[in-house]
């Protein structure tokens, strides 16, 4: 008969009450939002000032504080889609390769004879060699300079450099591997870059994603126009090498002049400030490569870098003189590390070691080049979104939405009277349902989204009208309400998963192909979809049986 | 005394103009397709590459005026156009200016907005502000459509998938038949009316599709379950009763479904508008097409009509045994 089991309600109910409790952070969005900033901003320096603890306590920290993200439509900002050109690296790493290859053959000047490199395609390295007889000695000794590739996810084995020789041209590339690797590295030494200079200007939760190959999705909130972030992302890095006097206790320390007080981020050494004269010994603008490497011996993950002729001399005499003594390196007023010299490094090149794994040497050899864009960016999509627009928007939907809602509302009551009340309340519940959703799992709502929401209100009640329209038909041949309302719901299931599946495919498809506005579309709808047949069958039934069960009717009229 | 959009009992003979709805829907699509080939859609920059600028302005707009302050840039298409929505401000005047993807160039000059801006703010009116400014180069507006395209058609098909395996292949012919009809009629009216066409109208598109599908699937399952109750009767018949039984749930939830979007329309603002016309447009034809074009092509296939085996010769893969597990 029309019963679901004591448990059964139980369990629906605290969903219901769980989807809610996530929603309701949502009423008071510019209160949580700032309390969350200053819970976000205390975890993360281990500061707690007055001004911060005053924020945090304008929501209660029992309470759920989940919120809705509101997209870049909503609340104005900046979106850019930059194009990596990742083949300017391959060319820059033929001309640095270019000396090597040229000194290795002039070893071979009996063999070979004299060389000339040519021109050749971009990403190409061409040497003409005088004895055409002696290529395949040559292309052996070329070889011979590729190293090991080294990637986290490229196949052991494989090595950087592709040598062929064809006639009396040695063609040198990088290999397919490598390629693969450098590219990884470009993106995400580009990606680093950009993070850094955005999380400069300080705003709120910036998103910057790899999209595809060679391309960064940027999309900051609260900037004034995509102008403004593609001065910022165009800003060059400095990066610059140190001598260090001592370390500080915190940032206020008092130093002689010509000195600077300034912060670690390893994250080993989090806390500690240092003490460094201000005029560096070379600075970013000397150093030609940096790349994650092996130490021969012991085979740990070290850093490699190089410098150009001038800084190698700087920093050769300077570690000469300094055996011992540590040194900083730094990056936008902020010591990446301070690692003691061991020896004097003359050559122009040198590595860090240090306790470093793959991943730690890769990143900070992405840091230590991370002093230019590794390559020129060009920018295929930018969208600014003014803040009185976005606001506008949401004052607009959510006007909108009200309407639609007390609409939808009258309809369903003026049409199915009892039952319709019902139908009412699960549909406010549902559209909590939503939000509770989006809020928990972090989703960002878009207009299309608020537009997703609506036609959701539309639709949401399609589920109770076919389980109506199915109980006011079984009613003319059941035997009493109670069996025509428990008949209305198991005969209505079928269409109403089959109706909901194709839709919730739609959603799916739009969710995988769509970007932006059209992805937050499809999210509130699939949610939508689930919210909608969740309170439809469970919520609303459960309603009328609570309702049942008091009144008992006789009959009823749907 | 309860609102009722139909009569509790109706007997309407669906098929009775069959020859004449089907003729609209076939006719209805042929405008469309050949209003599209020789209008053409407006795209947005989406698709095309370019900038669009939305420009707010307190005093009057005379969009020859805008016309005249961008001449001098030499800017080759410019489309401007005059925004209305009854949530602005009674001295409130937004203004859309459209330019095309400048020849050869493959990223953004945002030389050439600062250009348009200064114009304007000299020549037009000095208060102006530019709530937003958005540009698409033509190598993503190319792949934009690709996979516009993509996504239109993944999604047929995983209907066209979904109806086989839950029903029989006819009816997933004429599901999808209705679906290309409701596509084809919504691309017909935006480029009758010129109505941007961007992302968003694909993601509107798609919804439609859902919603069309969404009516059209409860109207077969109706039918599927009266072809088990009355073996002998007509199919036409059966589709007939199937279509009156559902009728009123049909007619409902397009109403309410229209309520709310109507809602959205005049009050959810003017960037939006493009995208909830064309979702809203697709719950008018997408009600017609499940009455009056899913079932027609699902009676001129033929349809097996003893459901009672598991399947015979003519009944697609599947068939009753996916469609008993919940019904």
């Amino acid at each position: 008969m029309l019963q679901i089991p004591l448990w059964n309600r139980l369990f629906i109910l605290l969903v219901l009450l769980a989807g809610l409790s996530f929603a309701f952070p949502n009423f008071f969005y510019e209160r949580v939002e700032r309390h969350n900033d200053a819970v976000a901003e205390m975890e993360r320096d281990s500061i707690e000032t007055e001004a911060l603890l005053a924020e945090e306590a304008l929501w209660p920290g029992f309470l759920p504080s989940t919120l809705v993200n509101l997209g870049l439509d909503l609340r104005g900002g900046a979106h850019l889609l930059a194009e990596v050109r990742v083949e300017d690296v391959y060319v820059a790493r033929m001309d640095a390769l270019w000396p090597e290859v040229r000194d290795t053959l002039r070893d071979l000047r009996n063999e070979v004879g004299g060389i000339r490199r040519i021109d050749a395609d971009p990403g190409l390295l061409q040497v003409r060699v005088e004895n055409a007889d002696g290529m395949s000695a040559a292309v052996a000794a070329v070889r011979e300079l590729g190293q090991p590739v080294v990637s986290l996810t490229g196949a052991i084995g494989d090595t950087t450099l592709d040598v062929s020789g064809s006639g009396d041209v040695l063609t040198v590339r990088l290999s397919d591997a490598e390629q693969q690797a450098t590219n990884d590295r470009t993106m995400q030494q580009s990606i680093e870059i950009v993070r850094r200079r955005v999380d400069e200007a300080g705003t709120r939760e910036p998103t910057i994603q790899r999209q595809g190959q060679d391309r960064i999705l940027i999309q900051v909130p609260g900037i004034g126009s995509a102008q403004e972030l593609k001065d910022l992302i165009g800003t060059t890095a400095r990066l610059t090498f140190h001598p260090v006097v001592g370390r500080a206790g915190s940032a206020d320390e008092d130093v002689e002049s010509r000195q600077i007080v300034l912060p670690s981020i390893d994250p080993q050494d989090t806390g500690t400030f240092y003490i460094l004269e201000e005029t560096p010994v070379v600075t970013g603008d000397d150093l030609v490569d940096s790349q994650p490497s092996f130490e021969q011996q012991s085979g740990l993950p070290v850093v490699t870098f190089r410098f150009n002729p001038s800084g190698a001399r700087d920093f050769g005499e300077y570690t000469a003189a300094n055996v011992g003594a540590p040194f900083a390196i730094v990056l936008d007023e902020e010591v990446i590390s301070a690692p003691v010299i061991r020896q004097a490094i003359t050559g122009g090149a040198g590595q860090i070691s240090g306790n470093f794994t793959v991943e730690s040497s890769t990143e900070l050899a992405i840091l230590l080049r991370a002093g230019a864009l590794p390559a020129e960016m060009t920018f295929l999509e930018e969208r600014t979104i003014g803040p009185e627009l976005g606001a506008d928007s949401i004052e607009a939907g959510q006007t909108a939405a009200l309407v639609a809602f007390a609409a939808v509302l009258l309809f369903m009551i003026l049409s199915y009277g009892t039952f319709g009340i019902f139908a009412s309340i699960a549909l406010i519940l549902n559209v909590g349902m939503i939000f509770g959703v989006l809020s928990l799992i972090g989703a960002t709502l878009t207009l299309p989204g608020i537009a997703g929401i609506v036609l959701t209100i539309g639709m949401a009640v399609d589920a109770n009208v076919l389980v109506f329209e199915r109980i006011r038909e079984e009613l003319k041949t059941a035997r009493g309400p109670a069996r025509a309302i428990e008949l209305g719901y198991e005969r209505a299931l079928s269409a109403i998963i089959d109706a909901n599946i194709t839709t919730f495919i739609i959603a799916t498809i739009l969710f995988v192909l769509g970007s932006g506005p059209v992805r937050g579309f499809s999210v509130t709808l699939g949610i939508g979809i689930v919210t909608s047949v969740f309170t439809a069958i469970y919520v609303t039934r459960l309603l009328i049986i609570f309702w049942f069960e008091r009144r008992r009717p006789k009959t009823i009229e749907v | 005394m309860r609102l009722r959009l139909v009569p509790q009992e109706t007997n309407f003979d669906f098929f009775k103009y069959a020859k004449a709805t089907f003729g609209v829907s076939v006719v209805a699509m042929i405008a469309s397709i050949a209003i599209w080939l020789s209008v053409g859609l407006n795209f947005g920059i989406d698709f095309l590459g370019g900038t669009t600028i939305r420009t707010d302005a307190t005093v009057e707009v005379d969009v020859a005026d805008y016309r005249a302050a961008l001449e001098d840039l030499d800017l080759g298409d410019v489309v401007i156009s005059r925004v209305f929505d009854p949530n602005f401000d009674a001295d409130q005047y937004v203004v859309t200016v459209r330019i095309q993807a400048q020849e050869g160039v493959e990223s953004v000059t945002p030389e050439t907005i600062a250009a348009i801006e200064g114009a304007l703010l000299e020549n037009v009116d000095p208060e102006m502000t530019f709530p937003s400014v958005e540009s698409v180069g033509p190598k993503v507006s190319g792949e934009l459509i690709q996979t516009a395209i993509i996504a239109v058609l993944a999604s047929l098909g995983a209907i066209l998938i979904y109806i086989w395996l839950r029903f029989e292949w006819q009816f997933s012919v004429g599901a999808v038949a209705a679906l290309i009809h409701d596509v084809i009629l919504t691309i017909g009216i935006f480029s009758l009316f010129q109505i941007r066409f961007d992302l968003a109208t694909i993601a509107a598109l798609l919804t439609i599709v859902g919603y069309s599908i969404n009516d059209t699937v409860v109207i077969f399952d109706r039918l599927r379950e009266n072809l088990i109750k009355y073996k002998q009767r007509a199919l036409r018949d059966v589709m007939n009763l199937s279509a009156n039984e559902t009728l009123s749930r049909t007619l409902m939830t397009s109403g309410t479904t229209a309520l709310a979007l109507i809602a959205l329309l005049v009050l959810g603002g003017d960037v939006i508008r493009g995208f909830v016309f064309a979702i809203l447009w697709g719950v008018i034809v997408g009600t017609y097409s499940s009455i009056y074009v899913a079932k027609n092509v699902v009676l001129m296939l033929g349809v097996k009509r003893d459901w009672s085996k598991p399947t015979d010769g003519s009944g697609g893969p599947g068939g009753t045994q996916f469609a008993n597990v919940d019904a």
